[in-house]
């Protein structure tokens, strides 16, 4: 995903064309922050969490809105504070229940992202698969997990996309599947590519799967990304580090799984999710 | 299909400390938010997805609006998704919003027997969306409640989803006892009520943060406890 569509530099004037008619005046485009000036600022707001840390504030779970190092988030984010709706005061609130879905809405097909096309996509395949609890550790049953993602060479099939690498006609990225009766989701893909962004100068997001899901109620809802152990990108993302507190972070990152690798077909990675929220069975169990 | 649980009986994480009834001593820290980004648009938006009525059921509303930032330029790659009590009052939806065909994958959409009680969206071009559902109902057993629709709002730029609710004008009544609008000033609670704009039609805009000339009032977000 990317802040902005990626575009291709201006062509240049051929060497010797003649230049037709008036310049269009066009005012010149803001110069792209650099990376050393984003990582200042990512380092400046890990280090106001630290101190929240060591002065006995709880380490959020989640980025904040206001994170300006991802550039977009400026204009897009609230500026008051949320109004809290306590659910034991509220237990009413129609978003401690949630929407259903079932076996009408996925189909076989949809958890392999390899099989979605006559031909094989590109690229190094993997399973990837875990369990999404909720806080108390039960886990979510029969409830829809959908996943989206760049090919291989970073590309999304996306035709805002303009990052100038290979569409995969073998690979679209789009997966879904209903979890099982333990919590479990299973995907067979393959590793995204990471690709280049227009936050900043020379921006890059490592590789990553997005996905969204659905918990017993409406408050539980999340829709977050899942990245790649040892990725050597992790430190230069905003999107990653708008995550402040380490152990949050590491959360976010999958861990590689030997005993899930299908033996000459795919490696396997393991990502369990746990959603935030209350729900309607709290309040009945006096959570 | 039963619609989704989650089971006390069964087991949690064998890493996570728990005690003797299986639920872990602490809650456990959840998963971070990310954004959604510009590129779910492949992935995420179905066919009839803003058509959470039946099709040509008599007494549907349509609720539309725009969602702005706060340059008070409109956001045209945001998803809006809707959750609402059933029309007698249920809240346990229904599957099937996303029905597809088995033989070729591709979505064929609801059926228009169940009402889902789900609606997913995403803002145009020109950062507007239109909805087609049945009237906000109150919770069965709660005839009293305030009607609302529940909304949850994804962005590229937004790390953190938005909840928030859409209130009707027809139960100025009730929300003098809701809970929400009867702890917010009026001109905060304004942002939460639809205004109706037609027949059987309603305007509800959102707006991600006040414009700095003050234009837009920035909408009313929830955070669930």
């Amino acid at each position: 995903m990317t802040l902005t569509p990626f575009t291709p530099a201006t062509p240049t004037f051929l060497p010797g064309a003649p230049l037709r008619g008036p310049r269009p005046l066009v005012a010149p485009a803001p110069p792209l922050p650099t990376q050393a000036d984003i990582s200042r600022e990512i380092a400046a707001r890990s280090a106001a969490a630290d101190r929240d840390r060591v002065g006995g504030l709880p380490a959020p779970a989640h980025p904040a809105r206001d994170y300006t190092p991802y550039r977009s988030s400026t204009p897009r984010h609230p500026r008051q504070p949320p109004v809290e709706i306590d659910h034991l005061a509220d237990p009413e609130a129609v978003e401690l229940t949630g929407p259903a879905f079932g076996v009408t809405d996925v189909t076989d097909l949809d958890a392999d992202l390899t099989r979605q096309h006559p031909g094989e996509p590109l690229g190094e395949r993997i399973t990837v698969t875990g369990r999404i609890l909720d806080r108390t550790g039960r886990p979510v049953r029969g409830q829809l997990v959908e996943i989206w993602q760049a090919n291989a060479s970073g590309r999304y099939a996306h035709q805002r996309d303009q990052h100038p690498a290979p569409l995969d006609p073998n690979f679209t990225g789009a997966g879904r599947c209903l979890t099982d009766d333990q919590g479990r989701y299973t995907f067979t893909t393959i590793r995204p590519g990471a690709y280049p962004w227009r936050n900043h100068d020379n921006a890059w997001r490592p590789a990553h799967i997005h996905f969204s899901l659905f918990g017993t109620a409406f408050t539980q809802r999340l829709i977050t990304q899942m990245y790649f152990p040892g990725d050597p990108l992790f430190p230069y993302d905003p999107i990653l580090q708008s995550v402040t507190d380490p152990a949050a972070r590491a959360r976010l990152v999958a861990t590689y799984d030997h005993e899930l690798s299908c033996p000459g077909r795919t490696l396997g990675y393991r990502w369990d999710i746990v959603l935030d929220g209350p729900s309607a069975t709290w309040t009945e169990e006096g959570h | 299909m039963p619609r989704a649980t989650t089971d006390p009986a069964a087991t949690t994480d064998p890493a996570t400390t728990t005690d003797s009834a299986g639920a872990p001593a602490a809650p456990l820290p959840p998963t971070p938010s990310q954004t959604i980004g510009p590129f779910y648009g492949y992935a995420l938006p179905f066919r009839g997805g803003e058509q959470i009525a039946p099709a040509g059921r008599p007494g549907t509303i349509t609720l539309h609006g725009l969602v702005r930032d706060g340059d008070g330029a409109p956001v045209p790659d945001a998803l809006l998704e809707f959750w609402q009590a059933g029309p007698d009052g249920s809240l346990t939806g229904a599957p099937g919003s996303l029905r597809r065909d088995p033989v070729t994958g591709a979505v064929i959409g609801r059926h228009g027997l169940d009402f889902t009680g789900f609606g997913r969206v995403p803002t145009d071009a020109d950062g507007r969306y239109v909805l087609h559902t049945l009237p906000a109902t109150a919770p069965a057993g709660h005839p009293d409640a305030a009607p609302y629709l529940a909304v949850c709002v994804f962005a590229r730029g937004l790390l953190h989803h938005l909840f928030t609710r859409v209130y009707f004008p027809e139960h100025a009544e009730a929300h003098a006892a809701d809970p929400l609008l009867s702890r917010l000033p009026d001109h905060r609670a304004r942002t939460l009520l639809a205004h109706p704009d037609g027949p059987d039609r309603y305007r509800f805009d959102v707006q991600l943060q006040q414009t700095a000339d003050g234009t837009h009032e920035e909408t009313v977000f929830l955070a669930f406890r």
